[in-house]
């Protein structure tokens, strides 16, 4: 199989981790070849993060560079503009259409872009953008976020629904596990 | 079984699969994580050192205890601990030391993207290079059988893609190691008529190594469908190679990247039309081909700025590479900030307030320096701001001494702003120190330290005070302050820059992000009140922004700190 690539992009502090963590346990169960690449550090601090994923018979570069994602999951609007770039031809971009203003932004040095989603759009990519955060609250908390977008992402891989509770449950605590499974099932029926 | 592991996790798992006993190390991104996991296996001694050059002090003891053993850093860590390296290669160990290092091309979480494998070279010691994880617990398991069959310390060099990308591993077993100790004052005592005769041990050492490397596993030929080129190549520059070109060219991987080995280089040049050295950073790997009498290409296609990605290599060897659609758009850029409820922000706020010129040093405080705060006036390396600022007051002869300080963290000044305050003290400079204690190292991700209490098992430990170690240095002026409480601040600060002596400010609150610390309810905005002033504004603080002309507090960031509050003039920010 040849490498499928998954990006998922954010502001520090919304929980990507988590959201590749899944990831990399579901797909370890189907023993495709894996790597996962986040950044730590600095980022933490609410700046742009980005985890790549990777899987196939045989992967390589554990980074995607540009024209390589086959999806990007975006927990923020501004971010999916950030990384279009890196969609490969016929690649798809989820986005969260939750706002977060970045400092120069929130300071008055930049503006945040209107109509984002309209203008990729018409730019010729492949967009679905949804309001993950409402979603997450519904399901309890709007830190569930990141598992209402995997459950969106879901929809477009050939993973059963039984093979990813089965991830999620290996990757929260029990305690979060029914909130966890609410979120993901609001976000794959969004 | 087989698991995903982080980069730095396996290289934990390699030191616990190789019965390493004893890891001792500073944080450092995007090291950290090879210490914090190697600390859950109970088999194994593992602790934070106040800096660097202990860590690896520490580790040699224990290798001459005849205990295998680890110190783990980043790039500018081995800057720090560069004494003992230079001096344990002429030792040599007793049981197995393996130094690891992890760099930072492209400056993740960096202030300079030096390339370690100089160390190596300068040093005279073999360092491995893995590039993945599976080859992260080999290749640590590798470099002790490497230490102690060629009796030397061994470097391995691991990178920010390495370090933190997790891919697929299967854990072995662990195997125990002791050694006795056994006095030997002609190896172990460095005096210049021991040292003198160590060193052409050290020389044949290196000889040996070369014949290792010509044979060992570490480098291996990957064929390849064309002869017209050849790439030797290493770590993720590996993968990158692989990943764009698959099995087009031969490739040779080194595994170990000094000593390389030569006639193995030779003759894989001479069975290529051309030899192409792809790397990262410098071109390491491509001097020492120039060296051998090899005709090459490297650096003048692959910059020795930032990281290698696979779209450089791709560009570089005529691979058509097609990029998604990019927006007509300015998108503004998103930089970490302090987070919401910093210590640090009110701080950095009153030296703005009064102009101050501020010698900055390495921590999360090292974003003062980023607008609206924008404060800080210099940062260089771990310690620089305590050193710096006797320098930059005692040579202006006190023209600077009531407008300038230092500010540096817990940590930091555990690692190397103490030599820094003694300094002070004795060449008597009228210097002003501000230590940022927010009780924990904050900018690897919340790591402890000498004066938190606790080691890095988390348990009860010594907790070393600052007051007193700083009034045992000679400062007889140390006044401790709350940031969360501007006006103390303020007075405080204008006191010591005023006063006739120098003194240690402890501006104290630990990190918000700490999950002990309690927060308060979100502040609320009272819009009759507010005029829109923005003065709210001036602390840069994520959870407060103008919409609409009005204040607004964002409930999911505030923590009510309350340093907002302090700022309006017209009570429209309240505390619930």
């Amino acid at each position: 199989m040849e490498t499928k690539s998954i990006m998922i992009v954010g502001v520090g502090g919304q929980g990507s981790l988590l959201a590749s963590k899944l990831l990399g346990r579901l797909l370890l169960t189907r023993g495709y070849d894996i790597k996962v690449s986040e950044v730590h550090g600095m980022s933490q601090r609410g700046g742009s993060v980005v985890t790549y994923v990777r899987y196939g018979d045989k992967v390589y570069s554990p980074v995607i560079d540009k024209g390589q994602a086959d999806c990007i999951v975006s927990f923020e609007l501004l971010e999916a503009a950030r990384w279009t770039e890196y969609l490969k031809p016929g690649g798809k971009i989820i986005v969260n259409t939750q706002q977060i203003n970045p400092m120069p932004v929130i300071i008055g040095a930049a503006e945040y872009p209107e109509n984002l989603v309209e203008k990729m759009s018409a730019a010729g990519i492949d967009v679905d953008a949804f309001d993950a955060l409402t979603l997450a609250e519904q399901a309890g908390s709007s830190k569930a976020v990141n598992i209402v977008l995997m459950g969106h992402m879901s929809r477009n891989f050939d993973f059963t629904e039984e093979e990813w509770m089965t991830a999620l449950e290996q990757s929260v605590a029990p305690k979060f596990l029914e909130m966890n499974k609410k979120a993901f099932a609001l976000g794959r029926n969004a | 079984m087989k698991q995903l592991m982080l980069g730095n996790e396996a290289v934990a798992r390699g030191l616990y699969e190789a019965g390493c006993m004893f890891v001792s190390s500073y944080p450092g991104t995007p090291s950290t994580e090879i210490t914090e996991a190697v600390a859950k296996y109970p088999e194994v001694y593992a602790e934070w050192a106040p800096n660097e050059k202990v860590a690896m002090e520490a580790a040699f003891g224990a290798s001459l205890a005849g205990r295998r053993s680890f110190c783990g850093m980043k790039h500018v860590g081995l800057n720090v601990a560069a004494d003992p390296l230079f001096t344990i290669s002429y030792t040599g160990v007793n049981a197995g030391m393996v130094i690891g290092v992890a760099d930072d091309a492209g400056m993740h979480s960096s202030q300079n993207e030096q390339d370690s494998r100089y160390y190596a070279k300068s040093a005279k010691i073999p360092m491995l290079e893995p590039a993945d994880s599976a080859e992260a617990i080999a290749f640590t398991k590798k470099a002790y059988e490497i230490s102690e069959q060629f009796d030397t310390p061994v470097l391995l060099k691991m990178c920010t893609r390495v370090s933190h990308s997790q891919s697929i591993v299967e854990p072995g077993e662990r195997v125990e190691v002791l050694k006795e100790y056994q006095k030997d004052i002609a190896k172990y005592v460095m005096m210049p008529g021991n040292a003198k005769k160590r060193h052409p041990v050290v020389e044949a050492r290196t000889a040996s190594l070369v014949e290792f490397a010509e044979t060992s596993d570490l480098n291996r030929v990957e064929e390849g469908r064309d002869h017209k080129l050849g790439i030797i190549t290493s770590s993720t520059s590996y993968q990158y190679v692989k990943e764009v070109l698959g099995d087009q060219y031969p490739v040779m991987k080194l595994g170990m990247i000094w000593p390389m080995p030569e006639q193995k280089i030779i003759d894989f040049a001479k069975s290529v039309s051309m030899l192409v050295i792809v790397e990262e950073l410098e071109g390491f790997i491509e001097s020492h081909c120039r060296d051998l009498g090899l005709s090459c290409v490297g650096k003048a296609h692959f910059s020795n700025i930032g990281e290698l990605m696979p779209l450089d290599v791709a560009k570089q060897m005529a691979e058509v590479w097609e990029t998604g659609a990019k927006l007509d758009e300015a998108i503004p850029p998103r930089p970490p900030v302090m987070c919401a409820g910093c210590p640090h922000r009110g701080l950095f706020y009153t030296l703005k307030k009064n102009k101050l010129t501020v010698i900055g040093d390495i921590g999360c405080y090292t974003l003062g320096a980023v607008a609206p705060l924008a404060s800080v006036d210099s940062v260089i390396c771990m310690g620089a701001s305590v050193s710096g600022i006797h320098g930059f007051t005692k040579s202006q002869n006190g023209a600077a001494d009531n407008k300038t300080v230092a500010v540096i963290g817990d940590s930091t000044f555990m690692h190397s702003g103490i030599t820094g305050l003694v300094n002070i003290a004795y060449n008597e400079s009228n210097a002003t120190v501000i230590i940022v204690d927010n009780s924990i190292t904050g900018m690897t991700g919340h790591q402890q330290n000498p004066t938190t209490g606790f080691n890095l098992k988390g348990d009860p430990c010594a907790k070393i005070d600052l007051e007193t170690l700083c009034h045992a240095v000679g400062i007889k002026r140390v006044r401790v302050i709350d940031p969360y409480n501007l006006a103390q601040c303020d007075e405080v600060i204008k006191e010591e820059l005023a006063a006739n002596e120098p003194s240690v400010i402890i501006s104290r609150r630990p990190c918000a992000l700490l999950k002990y610390v309690k927060h308060k309810a979100p502040l609320t905005v009272d819009t009759d009140k507010c005029v829109g002033c923005k003065a709210c504004m001036k602390i840069g603080c994520p959870a407060v922004s103008i919409v609409d002309g009005k204040a607004k507090v964002d409930a999911t960031q505030c923590v009510g700190c309350g340093v907002c509050e302090q700022l309006c003039k017209f009570g429209a920010l309240k505390e619930v």
